[in-house]
């Protein structure tokens, strides 16, 4: 079965996020003075052969382990929706 | 010296360091295919170099972290064998956990490309063994993700380690946030491994190797290694 | 469908049907709509650009192929050429710049040389608002992504600030690339039976039909142009060329083509023209990447990073290895024929059936009626100007912190200017000089225009656009090479634009001309305009030059204490056009400097006399900002201070700020001035003061600054 699976990777708390702090200077300057914080992270789409949604779900776990997220500095979450 | 330059998709400084090893210490070095699985018999020094592997796509370095030469270098870099990574090569290091912390973007977001002045820490590592602690060494960056970073406790570990082997520094040596160019947790510029044998740093000593070029500082990088191997250095 | 909406003209139109002898169908039409555009065909300047001499004794290859080539010695040979991407660059700045840089390192790639060097104009307007600030710092983001990723270093360039570029952005982009002579790789070798061979990215839709995009004027709304700017990959650049110079190396390119505007069509009918030959193109061969593109859409498409190349057919396996080393995709598209025909064959059924000629060289010429301009019957009138001595202060300084003349390393600190490891005088200085490993020589290089002359005085602007680049090369010690240039206009169907566009080109001509200087490249770029507004006449000029070695270099910014200041040249310089004016009326008027060919060749002959016998330190020619600015600019490089003494009848603002004509500072040394007196004598010579230790730069009689002051100001 084909899964659609919704990866979105973040900073972990306490890494700069200097393009975040960049962005945020910039909508302040446009007068968003309400936006308190943004920090920005990634979204990965993935289509995954799989027999089951947690095979999906741990084989993406092992994408990002492996390449997708750098544990040192980011953390991710993983959202599955199945397509016929 | 045996020299082998490693050469990804998207590399751009590898002919440089070949150029700057093989005419400043007269080094016998040969690029590396990413795609090898084994290093060149007797090598004494693997170096990364600058560029944008894998089109910097993804994290910088992070896909070349995965290349199959990494196993190798790896192995090579347990065995005390020397290995060098420059700007892109010191993020694959990052990524490829041989060296801690994280490349990040720089503070003002944009890429800079200037000469810097860089403080020697440690002068008894293989690459700094000709240095005085604190020599102020003339090299230049060009990098849009230079803005080294360490969780609060790693930095902590690596200070205690004394694994900082180059601080960003004014002219005269001091160090404060005006020397610092990206934003660089504690000014560092350059780590190494525990072992001693990993080295990764942001300026290019390659592109300051020749006097015509505006400094031959990093030449001095190039220097120490070459008289500790002489020496029968090991680590 | 009909002619007019693919942009072709009604004589047009009834050219390509007697060339054909029959109507052209719609994919045949959408070609010749293209092909025929502006961009491609060149069709309002080709009469215009004769008046270039091409000719030289170091020219190996002149305009007419990708690149010009000039020899550079030892059987070495650097290709180069300017190229400009404005249109796409108004409308998406980082990727217009990004895929500009991205087309003329191709080009250089496509005549089988090694990018190694890359310079940028930019023309921006000058009133900082939102829209142009993010206009700006999309482009240099653009460059400096692009040329950065790909590792050809951006060394140098020139960034020009006037309000009639706002909102029309000019891009030029210019690669130096170097080759060996026995290696050079042409157009005209493709051979019958050869095989097309596509590498590089896939085809997809972009930018269809950019090169008409190019010919036509920005709509008030440019943001409905979007989906006609191309999308550049500088990872997938980087592996291209590699790939190709491993091709090169293996002998396995008979010909190679770019493909920039109009894609497949143009590369494929050019290479088919130059040598004689016909070729046909599979659609159905070519990878895509966007689904159902019909033939026309493939044949145009302008989907960046790909090249054609042509290759013995029993190559192909091996082209085929290398391309997928390199991570690249790698299609037999097409083979090279000897009937002369174009075709695109899409499933077995030819789609397009043209004679190669016809396709890149059929477009008859324009001759648009030209007039002169009734505004030159009265912009001569000159106005006085007077400096009362409490003015000065706030003049100069308005002057040197002015974005034409202030620092501009918030730009060149973005560009990777050292990668290569070849760039021994790099960006911010008058002379960018890059070393040649090769053969040990070094190649200086410049780029310039005077856009304000044009306007005041178009013949004497071209010259003078010439010669602004050409003084700081002779200067600093340098034989000049070649030249390349970007000719960028409003429409010429106004007569009295094209009036002005022949008058500045037979300007730069002439002058390119009398100072030995053959023009072995170029680009043209019209219809810079949007409603209400046209952009200055601007015809970039890029200059290559040759140290033999660095010891012959007189380098600018070196002051030495205790240094002899001089002014070789005219005491007074103009004020007409000149940023003083610029800044005092908000508008130019009166007349600029005249060309006179034996001063300049004169200026030439003791300049590199000077150089060659090094009784200087530093020079700086004159330019924006006049004399005073020359000053500064000096001081802050060299961090050295200057006392400048000069007679009251000295102290007005022709002298103090008059720009144009060979004017240059000269930092003597002190027991060499003899030697340097004898070289300038007779003509036009001024002691004009001192280096000093003390940091401050004092004009007497006039006002004293500190080097502190002028250094933040201009660094602002």
């Amino acid at each position: 079965m084909l899964y659609h699976i919704k990866v979105l990777v973040f900073l972990k708390d306490g890494v700069l996020d200097t393009q975040g702090k960049a962005v945020l200077g910039s909508l302040h300057r446009m007068n968003y003075t309400d936006l308190k914080d943004i920090r920005i992270g990634k979204y990965l789409q993935l289509w995954v052969e799989a027999s089951d949604e947690d095979t999906a779900r741990n084989r993406v776990k092992a994408m990002c382990s492996d390449l997708l997220v750098n544990n040192l500095i980011e953390d991710y979450t993983i959202e599955v929706d199945e397509l016929s | 010296m045996k020299a082998c330059v490693v050469v990804f998709p998207g590399s751009n400084c590898d002919r440089d360091v070949i150029h700057s090893l093989s005419t400043r210490v007269k080094a016998n070095v040969s690029a590396l295919w990413y795609e090898e699985h084994k290093l060149p018999q007797d090598t004494d020094l693997v170096v990364l170099p600058g560029g944008f592997s894998y089109g910097d796509y993804l994290r910088c370095g992070a896909m070349a972290a995965t290349a199959p030469i990494l196993n190798a270098i790896k192995g090579y870099a347990e065995g005390g064998g020397l290995v060098l990574g420059i700007c892109n090569g010191f993020q694959i290091l990052t990524e490829a956990r041989l060296l801690p912390g994280a490349l990040l973007a720089n503070k003002n977001l944009k890429f800079i490309c200037r000469q810097c002045t860089v403080r020697a820490e440690r002068t008894d590592t293989p690459f700094t063994s000709n240095l005085q602690t604190g020599q102020v060494l003339k090299m230049p960056i060009a990098h849009h993700e230079g803005l080294y970073f360490l969780p609060p406790s790693d930095l902590k570990q690596i200070l205690a380690n004394k694994q900082v082997v180059f601080r960003y520094c004014n002219n005269d040596g001091t160090i404060d946030d005006k020397s610092n160019p990206n934003g660089s947790v504690d000014n560092i510029a350059g780590v190494i491994n525990k072992g001693g044998n990993v080295l990764g740093l942001m300026p290019h000593p390659e592109r300051a190797s020749e006097k015509i070029l505006g400094s031959e500082d990093g030449g001095l990088i190039w220097d120490s290694i070459a008289s500790w191997l002489k020496k029968g250095g090991r680590c | 469908m009909n002619y007019k909406a693919v942009g072709l003209r009604e004589e047009e139109y009834q050219a390509i049907k007697e060339l054909l002898g029959r109507e052209p169908n719609e994919s045949e039409l959408r070609i010749l709509g293209v092909m025929w555009s502006e961009h491609c065909s060149y069709k309002s300047t080709r009469p215009l650009l004769k008046m270039f001499n091409s000719e030289g004794k170091y020219v190996i290859q002149g305009p007419g192929e990708n690149a010009g080539i000039v020899d550079i010695g030892d059987g070495w040979a650097a290709a180069f050429k300017v190229e400009s991407h404005n249109h796409p660059s108004a409308v998406e700045p980082y990727q217009g710049a990004a895929t500009g840089v991205g087309g003329i390192i191709r080009d250089i790639l496509a005549v089988g040389a090694w990018p190694t060097a890359c310079l940028d104009g930019l023309f921006f307007g000058k009133t900082p608002r939102n829209s142009t600030l993010s206009l700006m710092d999309g482009i240099v983001s653009g460059i400096g992504g692009y040329g950065n990723a790909v590792g050809v270093p951006t060394v140098g360039g020139k960034t020009f600030f006037d309000d009639s570029y706002e909102g029309n952005p000019l891009v030029n982009a210019m690669c130096v690339g170097i080759v060996s002579q026995e290696k050079i790789i042409t157009s005209k070798t493709a051979k019958a039976g050869q095989l097309a061979v596509l590498i590089g990215s896939r085809t997809g839709r972009d930018g269809i039909a950019g090169a008409a995009f190019a010919s036509a004027e920005l709509a008030e709304d440019t943001k409905s142009s979007k989906p006609q700017v191309q999308i550049g990959d500088p990872f997938v650049e980087k592996l291209l060329i590699e790939c190709c110079h491993e091709l090169l190396r293996e002998k396995l390119i008979a010909s190679m083509q770019d493909m920039g505007a109009a894609g497949i069509t143009s590369s494929a009918s050019e290479i088919a023209a130059k040598s004689g030959t016909g070729i046909y193109i599979y659609a159905d061969k070519v990878p895509t990447r966007d689904e159902n593109m019909t033939p026309w859409e493939i044949a145009l498409s302008e989907s960046q990073e790909r090249m054609l190349v042509i290759i013995e057919p029993e190559n192909y396996e091996r082209v085929e290895k290398c391309a997928q080393k390199w991570l690249l995709e790698c299609a037999p598209i097409g083979e090279v024929t000897d009937d002369g025909r174009f075709k695109i064959i899409n499933n077995g059924k030819t789609v397009v059936d043209l004679p190669a000629e016809m396709v890149g060289g059929g477009c008859p010429e324009i001759h648009w009626p030209s007039q002169k301009p009734a505004y030159l019957e009265s912009i001569e009138t000159e106005r006085a100007y007077t400096l009362p001595q409490d003015a000065f202060r706030d003049i100069f300084l308005s002057i040197i912190s002015d974005p034409n003349v202030k620092d501009k390393s918030w730009i060149y600190e973005q560009y990777d200017h050292m990668v290569q490891i070849n760039t021994v005088v790099g960006p911010g200085n008058p002379v960018s000089v890059i070393r040649v490993k090769e053969n040990n020589k070094f190649l200086a290089l410049t780029m310039d225009c005077d856009p304000w002359s044009c306007w005041l005085d178009p013949y004497n602007g071209g010259a003078e656009s010439f010669l602004k680049a050409a003084r700081p090369l002779w200067a600093c010690g340098a034989e000049i090479l070649g030249m390349t240039d970007c000719l960028n206009y409003p429409s010429p169907e106004s007569p009295e634009n094209y009036w002005i566009l022949t008058e500045t080109v037979r300007g730069l001509a002439q002058t390119a001309k009398d100072m030995d200087c053959p023009v072995v490249s170029g680009n043209v770029s019209l219809y810079n305009e949007s409603p209400g507004k046209k952009i200055l006449p601007s015809p970039l000029v890029g200059l290559v030059g040759l140290l033999e070695t660095m010891e012959d270099f007189l380098p600018s910014g070196e002051l030495e204490e205790s240094d002899v200041l001089f002014l070789v040249g005219p005491k007074k310089g103009f004020l007409a056009g000149s940023l003083f004016q610029r800044l005092l009326d908000k508008s130019i008027q009166g007349k600029p400097v005249q060309y006179t060919p034996t001063a300049e060749i004169s200026f030439k002959e003791r300049a590199l006399r000077t150089a060659k016998d090094k009784c200087c330190s530093s020079v700086r020619v004159i330019g924006s900002g006049g004399l005073v600015t020359a000053i500064a600019k000096e001081c802050i490089f060299a961090q050295k201070g200057a006392s400048i003494n000069l007679k009251s009848e000295h102290l007005v603002p022709e002298v103090l700020f008059g720009e144009g004509g060979p004017r240059a500072i000269y930092s003597v040394k002190p027991d060499k001035i003899a030697i340097f007196e004898h070289i300038w004598q007779d003509f036009g010579l001024l002691k004009i003061g001192t280096v000093q230790k003390e940091k401050t730069l004092e004009f007497l009689g006039l006002s004293s600054f500190s080097l502190l002051e002028i250094t933040s100001c201009w660094r602002r």
